[in-house]
């Protein structure tokens, strides 16, 4: 009946909880994010969705469960059998971490070029000017005046920022990219811009992503499939149409029902 | 011709959590089937359930029992379980939808939102875009507005945008939401000789149209929502 799948996932949450003591962060989380698959995991602040964030990038080491990825070379490998050497590797090439706060995942004090630039040297790029024509080009591509590729990001607006720390993360191409709550604190316009952005890269890339955010909007314009948290456990999971047009838990049709139509 | 689309038993209920769980039965037993190259229309009053079919078959809407399955090319799926996965890659090479109203998003121009489908999947840009603007000539959108994004248009451009958007693609299988409410005469006769296209090409289509002439023009075979009723 169903059509043939070769494809396997690139990552999948097997079972993952986290307690922190006694306070839980997530339980038995489990999915499976397909190559050039964007979630969204939306859901109110403490409901763990940052937690399950970091326990798929292995920044947090579950309690318990496993989160499963597809490496370049095809095999699949558990997150936690990895050295630490091969954790910074899948990092650096692999995947991209786009946080909240883009003064987290860029340095200050270095320039737009070299913010850019510091990702291509980490993977082996030598020649100076091919960087630079790189970064560059990335910081055309995130609507950035190549004319300020000069200047230290904190002589840039928040939004600008938040688009160099895009660039930073997707000049080495990754396949996946995690992001916490990406247009989080930025001006409607500056967030619009953002938005529309991001959807044109995750598509032409074909990137896998998993986005955590709160605003629905958000989720429905990025994600092909959603996953609502509330106490640490995932309460509904579906299509992203799906589930904003057609919430079947309680606390989806609440969340649905508690903002203004996206 | 053949089947593409089959709908058995078909029933949905919606359940109202925050009403105190009130239960609204839409639809229960729908069944019928439309085969290449034919136009089914669903008829019924308004809020008899004709959207939340086309919403089932589309996979906005979850069934709640019977089998949706969709015979396309070499797809062959059961909308009513399959996957999320499958539902995507259905509706990128097989199922397509026109709703009312367009979804715009911010900053992308008219004439990428009309080729968007076929760029997905996976058409030439340069080629998709004249596709597209060939569409968006015949609907009689000016060519100046092509470049700006369609979320500053009227209604009726609007409208017609989204209807660009629904049948630039060559889908086996094609769900009309009033796709000519709120149009003028001459844009109404536009999607009409569409819809006709459509046919010839063996594109099965699924439509709601209030409006009688056009329901007329174009249905090969009126289905009345009613016999489908949910008992409350």
């Amino acid at each position: 009946m169903m059509q043939h799948e070769p494809d396997q996932p690139l990552l999948l949450a097997d079972g993952l909880s986290k307690w922190y003591g006694k306070q839980l962060g997530c339980r038995d989380v489990s999915f499976a994010l397909y190559p050039g698959e964007v979630i969204a995991v939306v859901g109110e602040s403490g409901s763990g969705k940052t937690t399950l964030l970091q326990l798929l990038s292995a920044q947090l080491p579950p309690s318990r469960g496993r989160v499963l990825y597809c490496m370049r070379d095809g095999a699949t490998r558990d997150l936690a059998s990895l050295g630490e050497a091969e954790r910074r590797f899948l990092f650096r090439t692999d995947w991209g971490y786009v946080h909240q706060d883009p003064d987290l995942g860029l340095r200050m004090s270095v320039s737009a070029g070299a913010n850019v630039g510091e990702r291509l040297m980490a993977i082996g790029w030598r020649h100076y000017g091919q960087i630079r024509s790189t970064a560059s080009d990335w910081l055309g591509r995130v609507e950035i005046d190549v004319g300020r590729i000069d200047d230290a990001p904190d002589a840039y607006s928040r939004g600008m920022r938040q688009r160099l720390q895009i660039a930073r993360n997707l000049v080495t191409r990754p396949r996946l990219v995690f992001m916490d709550e990406p247009t989080g604190g930025l001006d409607v316009s500056v967030q619009a811009r953002l938005l529309d952005l991001l959807r044109g890269l995750v598509a032409e890339l074909a990137l896998a992503a998993v986005i955590v955010t709160h605003d629905l909007a958000v989720a429905r314009l990025l994600s092909h499939r959603i996953i609502v948290m509330k106490d640490g456990e995932a309460v509904e999971t579906g299509l992203s149409d799906q589930v904003l047009d057609d919430p079947q838990q309680p606390y989806t049709q609440l969340l649905v029902s508690s903002v203004l139509p996206p | 011709m053949s089947t593409v689309l089959e709908l058995t038993g078909v029933s949905k209920t919606f359940t109202m959590h925050l009403q105190g769980g009130v239960r609204l039965p839409v639809v229960d037993g729908v069944e019928f089937a439309v085969r290449a190259g034919e136009c089914v229309v669903l008829a019924g009053r308004s809020g008899v359930g004709k959207s939340s079919i086309l919403k089932m078959i589309y996979g906005t809407y979850r069934c709640d029992g019977g089998s949706i399955r969709v015979h396309a090319d070499s797809l062959m799926l059961d909308v009513a379980s399959a996957e999320p996965r499958q539902i995507l890659r259905l509706r990128t090479r097989a199922l397509g939808y026109v709703t009312q109203f367009l979804r715009a998003v911010p900053r992308v121009p008219t004439l990428d939102v009309v080729a968007e489908p076929l760029v997905i999947a996976g058409v030439q840009r340069d080629n998709a875009r004249r596709r597209a603007a060939n569409l968006l000539r015949r609907l009689n959108i000016p060519e100046r507005l092509w470049p700006l994004p369609p979320a500053t248009f009227s209604g009726g451009e609007q409208q017609r945008v989204n209807i660009a958007r629904g049948f630039v693609s060559d889908l086996p299988l094609l769900l009309l939401d009033e796709p000519t409410a709120a149009l003028d005469a001459g844009n109404r006769a536009v999607v009409v000789d569409l819809v006709a296209e459509k046919k010839r090409r063996g594109t099965a289509m699924v439509a709601v149209v209030h409006d009688e002439d056009a329901r007329a023009a174009i249905a090969d075979r009126i289905i009345d929502v009613h016999r489908f009723a949910a008992a409350a």
